[in-house]
C-alpha cells in the first residue's frame, strides 16, 4: 500500500499533510526528505496532523512524508541496561557517533538496541511445547545484576517447532519459531517491539505491601512508599527535587531503575552518567549502572519527544516488570511533560482548560501514574512498577493544576519546602505538608522487619513534630524563653529529630544511605530520652541539667559517627543516656 | 536552494507580514524585506502551502503591501564566526557597529543552535574566580555553569556584571566574556561600554548591543546571535567563554510580544506556552563538550517584574538553569554592594567544583556554615524586633554581630575591588570566628579545635 503523502503546512513541531486514505491515529511518519520522526495525532478526511519529534527547519509544503504503518513503539529487549536514550528510544550513544559531533543531528535513523553484540542465551522452551504470550522461554545474562528473561511477544500462541541451541546469538538472530492454531508461523527474536502508550499487559493487580527501601530516612520512616505505589516530588525550583531524585536512583532497593530526565538540564544527565558508573549499589556491590537505564530528553531537545519520553520509560519499566522484577520510575519532571502537552495542544488549535492545558491533562497524568502497581503477570511471575514524578509547580505554588491533578493519583505526597532549602535543611522534604497513604497497608512488614513498635515510635514523633509546630508560632512573636520548661523541652527534642533525624547529607559516606534498622534506633533513642527527660521536668530539674551539651551533642551527631554497619555502638550513646540520667537521679531523686 | 523574490505581501500587522502565493518556503529560513532601498530581515514562523507568515526582525514600521517585496534567502539566520569577532562591536543581528567592516569568514553557523547531546558533555568542575566574595565562597561559579543573576529595577546588576565581566576577562589568556546587551537602555549601555573600555578590556570581549529603541524582534536574535560567536570561541577555539546575557526580561517581553501578534494562546501572565522551551533554546546552550578543552558559561541577568521571583521569568529561568544569584533590595537601601542575598540564591554545580583539589579543603564546610548561620540571623532579627535586642540570649547576640559583619565586611566589597578565593575564605573565617565555636556545628571538629583556625590562615598561593 502506498504511504507516501505531502506536506501541506509547517507550524514549529505541528505539521499538516494530506490524507490519502491510509494513516491511522497514532501511525508513525517519516516527515520530509530528511525523515523525523513523527507521529498522527489527528486526522480529518482532508488532513492528517502530526507531531514531529526533531527540530523542523527546513521543512516545507510540498515535502514528503511517509507512514510506516505502526504505531509509535520501543524496542524490548538485551542490551537496555546500561543505555541512555533520547525521548523516543534513540539511543544517544549511538546518535553521538552517527552525528559526528556533540550536537544531536536529524533524521537519525538506528536501532535501539546494540544488535551486533551477542549475548549468552540459554533456552527454556524446546519443539513440541506449547507457549502462550509473556511466558519466559529464554534467559540472558543482560548485566552484573540483571538476568535479562526473554518472553513470548503478545499475539503468539501455539507450538514451538523450531528452537535453536542454547548458545551465543545477537539480537535480531530468531531463535524459536511457533507454530499458532492457524497454522501461521512467528519467527521469535530477541527482541519484541510494543506500542508506548499502550500498557503491557498483566494478570492481576495486587496490593502493595512491601515498602521501596529508599535508605532516606524521612521517606522510608515517616513517609514511606509501597513497591508498586506511587509518588510526587513537588517543589519549586532549588528545593532539591533533582536532588532528591537521585538518591531515590542511587539507593531505592529496586532490582532496576528507569531515570527520566523530562525537559531538565542537560548538565543533570551528563552528572547521572559520569556519577552512576562509579557508584556501587549497596544490595548487590554491583556498578549502579548495572541496573539502570536513563532516558534523556533535555529542555533543550524538541518539545514533543519529550512528550513520549515518560511513555517510553514507563513502557520499558513493565517489560522488566514482566520478567519479575521490581523496578522504580523516576520522572523528573512531569511538570515539563505536562508543558509539551500543553505547548502541542496550542499548535493543535485546542479550546484551553486551566492555566491554557488541554482538557485531557488529568486523565493523562492519571493514565500515566495507574501504570505503577504490583501485579501478577501473565507468566505468573510477580513484579511491580513503582512511579516517583517530580512535579515543578510554577512559583512552587500548589494549586497550579499539574500539581492538584496529580495529587489525585499519587498516594504519596513529599512536598518539598523552600525554607528548609534556604537553610540548606536536606532533604527539604516538609514533614507536616507531606503525606503517604501506604503507612497503613505497610505497617505489617515495618513490625516484622524492623520493630514491634516501630509506628508507635513514628506516630509519637510525628506528634511531637506537630506539638512543635505550634510552638513555633509563639515563638516567632514572643521568644523561646516564655515558653514553661516541658514546651521547651519538646522544642529541643523536636530540633534533635529535625537535625539529627529528619536532616540527611546526600555527600556524606556514612551516612548518605541508612539502613530502616538504623533510622528506627536512632528515633527510638532520641524517643526514649525525651520520656525520662519529661519525667525530670516534672520534678522541676532545670532543662540545662536534663539537656547536657554533650548528650545533646552526641544525638544530634550520631547520624555521622555511627555506620549502618555498626549499630552496636548506639548501645554505647544508650549506656552514655543511661548514666545521665542515673546521675540526674542520684542528684535529684525523690 | 535558489533565492525567491515575491511582492505579494498581503497583510501586515505588528512585527508580521504575511506573503501569498510562495513556493518552495520552508519553516525558518530568513528572508529580506526591501522596501525603497531598505533591506530588513526576518523569518518565517508558518508556512503552508500558499502562504509564509513572516516574522520582521527590524520592525514593520514604514512598509507598504504594493511597493514591498521579500526574498527567501532559502537557509536560516546565520551569524559569520572567525577568531576576528574578539574586540568587536555588533548589534542585535550580527552586524558590526564599530565601523571597522564585516567579518571576513566563510565560516557561518546556523544562530539557532542544536540541541548537545547530553552523552557529548563533560561534567563541568572546574570554578571560576569571578573576583566577588559572595560569589565564589557561597555561590561559587563553575566553568560550563549556566547561572542568573536575579535583580529589580534600580538595583545595580549592571555594575555587577561590568565586575564580573572584567575580573574574568583578564584572568586569564584564554578567558572572553561575550556580553549581549539585550533591550538596554542607552545611557545603561553607555555606563557599561565605558566600564569596559576604562578597564581596556574590550579587546578580551565581543559586544553584541540591541538597545530599548531598537525593534523589538531583533532581541529574540541578540543572545543567539551571541551565543554563537560563544560557542565557536568554547568549542572550535577552545577557549573559556562568559556570555552575559542583560536584560533577559526584555527578550521574554519581546517574545511575548510577538506571541500576541500570531494569536497564539497564552500562558501564564500572557507568556506563550513555550516560553520555558525557548529559554531552555537559549540556557542549555551553555556546557563543555567532549574533544574540546573550551567551556561556555553563561551569566543571564534579569529584572525581576514587581521585584517577584515567582514572576514567569525567574520562575522558568530558575528550573533550567543550575541555581541563581539574587540581588536584595533591602541590603541595597543599606548600602551593601554588591547586595547579593545569599540565603534564596544557590549555585548548583558548586559541590563538586570546590574543595580540595579545586578550591581549598574548608571550603564546602564553611560555606555551609555561612549559610545555616546567616538563616538564623533572620529569625533572630525577626524575634529582635519584637522583644528588643536586649532581651536577647547571648548567642543570640552574637548572631546579630554575626550578620551585621557577614554583610558589612564579607559582602559587601568595592566596585574595583578583586578578590582571591584565599581572602574570599579568610574573610568568611573571620566573620563566622563572631559566633561561639559551640555553635558552628556545620565545620568539622578537628577543624575547629585547631587552635590556629581563623587566625591566620597559611596563604597557600
Amino acid at each position: 500500500m502506498n504511504r507516501v503523502s505531502i506536506i501541506r503546512k509547517v507550524n514549529g513541531p505541528v505539521v499538516v499533510g494530506k490524507n490519502i486514505g491510509v494513516f491511522f491515529m497514532g501511525e508513525m511518519v517519516k516527515v520530509g526528505e530528511m525523515k523525523l520522526v513523527g507521529e498522527i495525532v489527528s486526522l480529518d478526511e482532508e488532513n492528517v496532523t502530526i507531531q514531529v519529534y526533531e527540530e523542523t527547519t527546513g521543512l516545507k509544503p510540498g515535502d514528503p512524508f511517509v507512514g510506516t504503518g505502526r504505531p509509535l513503539s520501543v524496542i524490548l529487549g538485551p542490551g537496555l541496561i546500561g543505555n541512555i536514550y533520547d525521548g523516543i528510544q534513540r539511543p544517544l550513544g549511538k546518535i553521538e557517533e552517527l552525528s559526528k559531533g556533540f550536537y544531536i543531528g536529524r533524521g537519525i535513523e538506528t536501532f535501539p538496541l546494540d544488535d551486533e553484540a551477542t549475548w549468552e542465551v540459554e533456552m527454556l522452551k524446546k519443539v513440541g511445547d506449547t507457549v502462550e504470550p509473556g511466558e519466559f522461554y529464554a534467559k540472558v545474562r543482560e548485566s552484573e545484576s540483571i538476568i535479562h528473561r526473554l518472553m513470548i511477544p503478545k499475539d503468539v500462541r501455539g507450538k514451538v517447532i523450531e528452537s535453536a541451541k542454547s548458545g551465543k546469538y545477537r539480537v535480531k538472530d530468531v531463535v524459536m519459531v511457533v507454530k499458532d492454531e492457524d497454522g501461521e508461523k512467528h519467527e521469535i527474536k530477541l527482541y519484541q517491539s510494543w506500542p508506548v502508550r499502550t500498557p503491557r499487559f498483566y494478570r492481576e493487580k495486587l496490593m502493595p505491601r512491601i515498602p521501596l527501601i529508599t535508605g532516606q530516612r524521612v521517606i522510608d520512616m515517616f513517609f514511606p512508599i509501597a513497591k508498586g505505589g506511587s509518588a510526587a516530588i513537588p517543589g519549586g525550583f532549588g528545593t532539591g527535587k533533582t536532588m532528591t531524585q537521585h538518591q531515590l536512583a542511587k539507593w531505592a532497593d529496586a532490582d532496576v531503575i528507569v531515570y527520566i530526565g523530562c525537559g531538565e538540564r542537560g548538565n543533570e544527565m551528563t552528572e547521572v552518567l559520569t556519577e552512576f558508573p562509579k557508584l556501587v549499589d549497596p544490595r548487590t556491590g554491583k556498578s549502579l549502572m548495572d541496573r539502570t537505564i536513563l532516558i534523556a530528553n533535555t529542555s533543550n531537545m524538541p518539545v514533543s519527544a519529550r512528550e513520549a519520553s515518560i511513555y517510553t520509560g514507563v513502557t520499558i519499566a513493565e517489560y522488566y516488570r514482566d520478567m519479575g522484577y521490581n523496578v522504580a520510575i523516576m520522572a523528573d519532571s512531569t511538570s515539563r511533560w505536562a508543558e509539551a502537552l500543553r505547548e502541542i495542544s496550542g499548535r493543535l488549535e485546542e479550546i484551553p482548560a486551566e492555566e491554557g492545558y488541554p482538557a485531557y491533562l488529568s486523565s493523562r497524568i492519571g493514565g500515566f501514574y495507574e501504570r505503577a502497581g504490583k501485579v501478577v503477570n501473565l507468566n505468573g511471575s510477580e513484579g511491580s512498577v513503582t512511579i516517583i514524578g517530580a512535579v515543578s509547580p510554577p512559583g512552587g505554588d500548589l494549586s497550579d493544576p499539574v500539581v492538584q491533578h496529580t495529587k489525585r493519583f499519587v498516594k504519596c505526597f513529599w512536598a518539598l519546602d523552600r525554607d528548609l532549602a534556604y537553610s540548606r535543611h536536606y532533604p527539604s522534604i516538609n514533614w507536616l505538608t507531606s503525606y503517604s497513604d501506604y503507612t497503613e497497608d505497610l505497617d505489617e512488614w515495618f513490625r516484622k522487619n524492623v520493630d514491634e513498635n516501630f509506628s508507635k515510635y513514628r506516630k509519637r514523633a510525628m506528634e511531637l513534630l506537630n506539638e512543635d509546630d505550634r510552638l513555633q508560632q509563639i515563638i516567632k512573636i514572643m521568644g523561646e524563653d516564655v515558653l514553661p520548661d516541658d514546651q521547651k523541652l519538646v522544642v529541643s527534642i523536636a530540633r534533635m529529630i529535625k537535625v539529627g533525624i529528619l536532616q540527611q547529607n546526600a555527600y556524606s559516606e556514612i551516612d548518605s544511605f541508612c539502613s530502616l534498622k538504623r533510622g528506627f534506633m536512632m528515633l527510638k533513642i532520641v524517643m526514649d530520652f525525651y520520656d525520662r527527660a519529661v519525667e525530670f521536668v516534672k520534678k522541676k530539674v532545670a532543662l540545662s541539667q536534663i539537656l547536657k551539651e554533650d548528650i545533646v551533642e552526641t544525638m544530634m551527631r550520631m547520624k555521622e559517627m555511627i555506620g549502618n554497619d555498626e549499630l552496636e555502638k548506639f548501645e554505647d550513646v544508650r549506656k552514655m543516656i543511661d548514666s545521665h540520667f542515673e546521675e540526674l537521679e542520684r542528684i535529684y531523686g525523690s | 536552494m535558489a533565492v525567491r523574490e515575491y511582492s505579494t505581501v498581503s497583510k501586515i500587522y505588528g512585527p508580521i507580514v504575511v506573503v501569498e502565493k510562495v513556493k518552495e518556503v520552508s519553516y525558518n529560513e530568513v528572508v529580506e524585506i526591501i522596501h525603497d532601498s531598505e533591506r530588513r530581515l526576518g523569518t518565517v514562523i508558518m508556512v503552508d502551502e500558499n502562504c509564509a507568515v513572516v516574522q520582521v526582525f527590524e520592525g514593520t514600521e514604514g512598509l507598504d503591501i504594493p511597493e514591498t517585496r521579500v526574498r527567501f534567502l532559502g537557509k536560516p539566520l546565520e551569524m559569520r564566526v572567525s577568531k576576528d569577532v574578539i574586540g568587536r562591536v555588533f548589534d542585535g543581528l550580527g552586524r558590526p557597529l564599530d565601523g571597522l567592516g564585516e567579518i571576513l569568514s566563510s565560516d557561518s553557523r546556523d544562530v539557532n543552535g542544536s540541541a548537545i547531546n547530553p552523552v557529548s558533555r563533560i561534567y563541568p568542575r572546574n570554578y571560576i574566580e569571578t573576583g566577588v566574595s559572595a560569589i565564589d565562597g557561597m555561590l561559587t561559579l563553575i566553568r560550563g555553569q549556566k547561572l542568573p543573576i536575579f535583580s529589580g529595577d534600580g538595583l545595580p546588576h549592571n555594575r555587577l556584571s561590568v565586575q564580573i565581566a572584567r575580573q574574568v576577562s583578564s584572568l586569564k589568556e584564554d578567558f572572553i566574556v561575550v556580553f549581549s546587551a539585550i533591550g538596554l537602555k542607552k545611557h545603561d549601555a553607555d555606563i557599561l561600554m565605558k566600564g569596559f573600555e576604562e578597564f581596556g578590556v574590550l579587546n578580551r570581549m565581543v559586544v553584541f548591543l540591541n538597545l530599548a529603541d531598537d525593534p523589538t524582534v531583533e532581541r529574540i536574535s541578540t543572545p543567539r546571535m551571541a551565543l554563537t560567536v560563544a560557542e565557536y570561541l568554547a568549542f572550535d577555539e577552545n577557549m573559556n567563554v562568559l556570555v552575559i546575557m542583560n536584560d533577559m526580561t526584555n527578550y521574554c517581553e519581546a517574545l511575548r510580544e510577538i506571541s500576541n501578534y500570531r494569536g497564539e494562546i497564552p500562558g501564564r501572565k500572557g507568556y506563550p506556552g513555550y516560553l520555558y522551551s525557548d529559554l531552555a533554546s537559549l540556557y542549555e546552550r551553555a556546557g563543555m563538550v567532549k574533544d574540546s578543552s573550551g567551556s561556555l558559561t553563561q551569566i543571564p541577568v534579569l529584572t525581576m517584574p514587581g521585584d517577584d521571583i515567582t514572576h514567569p521569568i525567574p520562575d522558568l529561568t530558575g528550573y533550567i538553569t543550575e541555581g541563581q544569584i539574587v540581588l536584595s533590595r533591602e541590603l541595597h537601601r543599606k548600602g551593601i554592594y554588591p547586595p547579593i542575598d545569599v540565603l534564596p540564591s544557590l549555585s548548583r554545580l558548586m559541590k563538586d567544583g570546590i574543595g580540595e583539589g579545586y578550591t581549598k579543603e574548608e571550603h564546602p564546610e564553611i560555606a555551609n556554615q555561612l549559610f545555616a548561620s546567616y538563616s538564623r540571623v533572620q529569625d533572630v532579627r525577626a524575634i529582635a524586633s519584637i522583644i528588643g535586642e536586649d532581651e536577647l540570649s547571648s548567642v543570640d547576640k552574637s548572631y546579630l554581630k554575626f550578620g551585621e559583619r557577614f554583610e558589612r565586611e564579607f559582602i559587601s566589597q568595592g566596585f574595583d575591588e578583586r578578590r582571591s578565593i584565599e581572602e574570599t575564605l579568610n574573610k568568611a573565617w573571620d566573620v563566622l570566628l563572631t559566633l561561639p565555636k559551640s555553635e558552628l556545628t556545620r565545620i568539622k571538629r578537628e577543624r575547629l579545635e585547631d587552635e590556629n583556625a581563623g587566625k591566620s590562615e597559611p596563604d597557600e598561593s
